[in-house]
């Protein structure tokens, strides 16, 4: 990056800037001209009431006149105007574009950080860094050239005018100009300084921020949430006395300033009158000047203003830069560099005379060299702190040897681009990154270097489009479509879209996670994409569980089907009511008891009062069960019809309420009663309130919702129907259609299995583990288990099928017995290739072809085990 | 349909729960399910952990525990007896078999629900203690007379 702010507004927007120059300079004569003309207005189309009044060569009379002139005055204001607004939006733009350049380039810079650089910054100081800190920077490239052009500019066509007027009024203006200019740059220097350790404070604040989030759990399992607090308390301290500082300094420069500026009237008044009544100028011209004078203060403030900023931004920009530069940052060649065949690298490895050594200068790898001439499995063994990583990551590339070079396929892998060690080279660590997006993009993110094929862009949007890349190139951004096909199917050996479920499904299978995702995929709802594939085989499956549900007496009592002639005894009564899903908040079961149309179908059908009755007497058994209890006790959340906070107004509502008189209680109180029925499950909750009648009741009014339902709210419920898919759910209750029943043993363990054992039948399980792929993995992985994100993070390196896969405690997050059956499976997969294991699992060694033994970072065995023998005990069988 | 009163009423028959007043009874049913099982379906086995008893409200089961030559019948249960409340108020696996001879239906009262009501009100955990010292005082009295039997049989008069 460049050495200076200066220099970089040079390089990236000298153009845009003798844009700006130029406006600026355009918007000069107008200005003149209105003040030019208050003057000519005062002295002769109102002083001089002889005449003749003359515009353009033209005679007018004198009103004529000063109305011409008072419409030019306007002209001009508007020209000046349009001008200054042209010329800010164009200085915005420069400005904005510049930021956008900046902050592109620290990002760049940040993802070509050295590994060891990352123990040492902390996530909210780039975070603050990136966002916060460059929006001044940027603000000042628009004005680099715009604010002295035009402020300095401006200053010098008023004081031109005002020398022209008269010379010694001229002079009063600028009188103390000398003393502001030696004065204030002092005291502001002081500002500044205030301003900078505000500004580490601040950096300091984000990194203690990131630190908590991201050890929160730690903190309250310590109890230290107090000491936490006063930390923090403690650093918004030391903010607030910066602050305190700045301001007395900051408001004390102002007051010098407003003074000084305030003496200018009394000079041009005790002067200027004076030169008035000597008649040395006109009144008009002591007015003109009077006003050109207040035009001053401002120009002349922004100029300083601009002086001190531009040491602030200097400063500013030398301070990020430099962060954003540590040693050994990558060269960005060798991220960018696209060679024009990626070679293989299954060729032998030999690595020689390998040192690392961490900050503080003690060895982590000492002088590490082993040959090996052919693909194999190896395994890193030792135990903690022996190296084992910082091998596993400089055989992946990711970490240059301080000392010593690693050869792969008779390449230096220190001089190989990117471009090649991620595509040929694989490497899973512990714990490793899961992105937000979905699982398939996460499996899929090891084949995402370059956009393969451009998207479809629809034509209504394609001139945004262009405009969009075009502005990207012109901040010197990335100008690739994040949202084209970046997937190279080509290397997992596929021909396209259509083959990549198949390679999806088999790389799951492998590393033990293909049942989670159709798990998840069966608790999804069904994606759009897949809608019109998919409904008819759901559909299918269907039909099958309603068979097999009526063919085997012991299976239908686990399942009670959806019918729209019947009462469901195991949902609850909203559901009953709506027999539907509810899409959106609109007929949530919270909001049903206010809501307008239901309380209009329960009044057309009678209910009202049936339901305030229900309702009153559900009350009446919450209170009594759970007026004993403490308001933190679980069983309200589990069970309670009423949050705690509410029992009390129920409490009082069923000592107060009449059985008779219902209809007459207040709309608030009609509320709370009417929002318990809907909840009850008859199955379940055995209250005995929901019997046959009720239930015909409901059934009718059922009807009346669905047949009444206006236009506007049709989106709001996805009725339930037998004959089609219901969007709205997930596609386990869409097969199901119906509740599982309350009561029968294992019945939720049951149907699960019956319905797997349906979806396989139909022949629909891929294309369930399909929808579970699309399911989000949440941030950093977040709705996945550790386990979970570990067997993705191993999927996603053998999906791309590398020469190498280095392994570092890679089944750490599985459990003992998967450790094993995965480590095999990718044996197997990984059979012909190279392998790399680091693992502090002494009793792996055997598992592999060849073991080393780290201890203190120097090799002390080279070959293989033999079975029963460990890292270390008995001598080596044979040493290649 | 069994509603919560009925659930209540087979409660109260029960002597460990029979002297609880009536609302904490009914808070037990209501955090209780039912758990209906066909015949021949297991309601516990043996040497599985025990997390819940059952109150049979309707039906019938058997009471087997493993033995060398199989299987063995030891008791068979009826309406308003409770089985498994020994793994609920001790950590013990299960320590026989429950095998439904008929559709069975039971509440199933979890360790959970039992505790609560235990720790929320105390008068029950003092019924329960009655309760408990009193077969304990039973079993006592049965071991006094089994091992008097078992040492007339192991010393026969003659010897002495």
């Amino acid at each position: 990056m460049e050495r200076s702010i200066f220099a970089y507004i040079r390089r990236y927007s000298w153009r845009q800037q003798l844009v700006i120059l130029g406006l600026t300079l355009l918007s000069f004569p107008p200005l003149y001209l209105t003040l030019e003309l208050p003057k000519t207005i005062i002295n002769e189309a109102l002083g001089d009431s002889e005449g003749p009044w003359l515009l353009f060569g033209r005679s007018f009379s004198q009103v004529e006149y000063l109305f011409a002139l008072c419409a030019i005055f306007l002209a001009l204001v508007l020209v000046s105007g349009a001008i200054k607004y042209v010329l800010n939006v164009y200085a915005g733009i420069t400005a904005e574009r510049m930021l956008r350049r900046l902050r592109y380039e620290l990002f760049g810079h940040v993802l070509r950080f050295p590994l060891p650089h990352f123990r040492r910054v902390s996530q909210g100081e780039l975070v603050q860094m990136i966002n916060a800190e460059t929006e001044a920077l940027g603000g000042y490239v628009g004005d680099a050239l715009a604010v002295p052009a035009f402020q300095g500019g401006t200053l010098l066509t008023i004081l031109t005018f005002m020398f022209m007027q008269d010379p010694i009024l001229g002079f009063a203006a600028v009188a103390l100009y000398p003393l502001q200019i030696y004065l204030i740059p002092r005291l502001q220097r002081k500002v500044n300084a205030l301003g900078k350790q505000r500004v580490l404070q601040v950096r300091r604040n984000a990194e203690k921020i990131s630190e908590t989030v991201a050890g929160v759990r730690d903190i309250r399992a310590n109890d230290a949430t107090r000491y936490e607090r006063a930390r923090f308390s403690e650093q918004l301290g030391q903010v607030f006395w910066i602050r305190f500082d700045i301001y007395k300094k900051k408001f004390l420069i102002k007051f010098i300033n407003n003074f000084i500026a305030q003496l200018g009237p009394f000079f041009f008044f005790s002067i200027g009158g004076y030169l008035v009544i000597a008649g040395d100028i006109t009144l008009g011209a002591l007015v003109a000047v009077v006003g050109a004078q207040k035009d001053l203060a401002s120009p002349w403030k922004e100029l300083l203003t601009y002086y001190q900023t531009m040491w602030d931004v200097r400063i500013k920009y030398d301070q990020t830069v430099s962060q954003f530069a540590p040693a050994g940052l990558h060269e960005a060649r060798l991220q960018d560099e696209e060679p024009e065949t990626i070679p293989a690298l299954d060729g032998p490895i030999k690595v020689s005379g390998v040192s690392h050594a961490d900050e503080g200068g003690g060895l982590i790898l000492d002088n590490v060299g082993f040959e090996i001439r052919d693909p194999c499995h190896i395994a890193i063994l030792g135990p903690a702190g022996a190296g084992k990583e910082e091998l596993s990551l400089m055989l992946a590339g990711l970490l240059p040897p301080q000392g010593g070079r690693i050869w792969m396929s008779g390449q230096d892998v220190a001089g190989l681009p990117e471009a090649v060690l991620g595509r040929r080279i694989g490497y899973v660590g512990s714990p490793s990154a899961v992105f937000s997006g979905t699982i398939e993009d996460n499996l899929l993110y090891g084949l995402m270097y370059r956009p393969v094929r451009p998207r479809d862009i629809p034509p209504e949007i394609e001139d945004q489009h262009r405009l969009a890349v075009l502005e990207a190139i012109r901040a010197g951004n990335s100008p690739h479509d994040p949202e084209a096909d970046w997937i190279d199917y080509e290397a997992i050996g596929i021909s396209g879209p259509k083959e990549r479920l198949g390679a999806l499904v088999r790389v799951l299978r492998l590393v033990l996670l293909e049942e989670d995702v159709y798990r998840l995929g069966v608790r999804s709802t069904l994606p759009e994409t897949l809608k019109d594939e998919l409904t008819a085989a759901l559909l299918e499956a269907r039909r099958v569980m309603q068979e097999r549900l009526a063919g085997d007496e012991r299976l239908a009592r686990l399942v009670e089907p959806f019918d729209p002639d019947r009462y469901n005894n195991n949902a609850t009564m909203a559901e009953n009511l709506l027999f539907g899903t509810p899409v959106g908040s609109t007929f949530d079961i919270d909001n049903l008891a206010r809501h307008p149309y239901v309380r209009r179908v329960l009044r057309e059908t009678g209910l009202l009062d049936t339901l305030l009755e229900v309702g009153l007497q559900v009350a009446e058994t919450m209170v009594e069960l759970f007026a004993d209890l403490p308001p933190e006790h679980e069983y309200f959340r589990q069970f309670s019809f009423i949050a705690p906070d509410e029992l009390p107004d129920y409490r009082a509502l069923v000592t107060r309420a009449d059985r008779e008189r219902l209809g007459e209680l207040d709309e608030a109180d009609r509320q709370r009663l009417l929002s318990l029925p809907f909840k009850l499950i008859p199955t379940r909750h055995r209250l005995g309130l929901v019997e046959e009648p009720l239930q015909e009741r409901i059934l009718e009014a059922r009807r009346w919702f669905r047949d009444h339902l206006p236009e506007d709210l049709q989106g709001a419920v996805a009725f339930f129907d037998p004959a089609r898919y219901n969007e709205a759910t997930t596609i386990q209750d869409n097969i199901l259609f119906g509740k599982i029943a309350y009561g029968q043993a294992q019945a939720a363990h049951r149907v699960a299995e019956l319905l797997t054992e349906i979806i396989n039948e139909v022949g629909l399980h891929d294309r369930i583990t399909e929808v579970g792929l699309m399911a989000p993995a949440g941030v950093a992985g977040g709705r996945l288990s550790a386990a979970q994100r570990q067997k993705l993070a191993i999927a996603r390196s053998l999906l791309k099928r590398p020469d190498i896969l280095v392994c570092y405690e890679a089944t750490g997050a599985l459990d003992a017995v998967e450790q094993a059956q995965v480590r095999d499976a990718m044996r197997e997969e990984m059979k012909g290739r190279w392998m790399f294991w680091a693992t502090s699992r002494e009793d792996w060694g055997t598992a592999f072809d060849h073991v080393l033994v780290l201890e203190r970072g120097r090799i002390v065995r080279d070959g293989r085990l033999a079975s029963g023998e460990d890292g270390k005990g008995t001598p080596l069988v044979a040493a290649s | 349909m069994m509603t919560l009163k009925q659930d209540v009423e087979a409660l109260r028959n029960i002597p460990l729960f029979a002297k609880i007043e009536p609302t904490k009874l009914k808070l037990l049913a209501f955090t209780s399910e039912h758990v209906e099982f066909q015949q021949g379906d297991a309601v516990c086995r043996e040497g599985e952990p025990g997390d819940a008893a059952y109150i049979l409200l309707d039906g019938a089961a058997d009471v087997l525990v493993t033995t060398p030559r199989g299987p063995m019948k030891v008791a068979s249960l009826h309406q308003n007896d409770i089985v498994g409340e020994i793994a609920v108020l001790c950590d013990v696996p299960r320590t026989a078999t429950v095998e439904a001879t008929t559709r069975l239906v039971t509440l199933r009262i979890s360790k959970d629900s039992f505790f609560n009501l235990v720790t929320q009100f105390p008068q029950v955990g003092v019924e329960i203690m009655h309760e408990l010292a009193s077969r304990l005082h039973h079993t006592t009295q049965r071991l006094t007379e089994v091992s008097g039997r078992l040492r007339e049989i192991e010393n026969p008069a003659g010897d002495a």
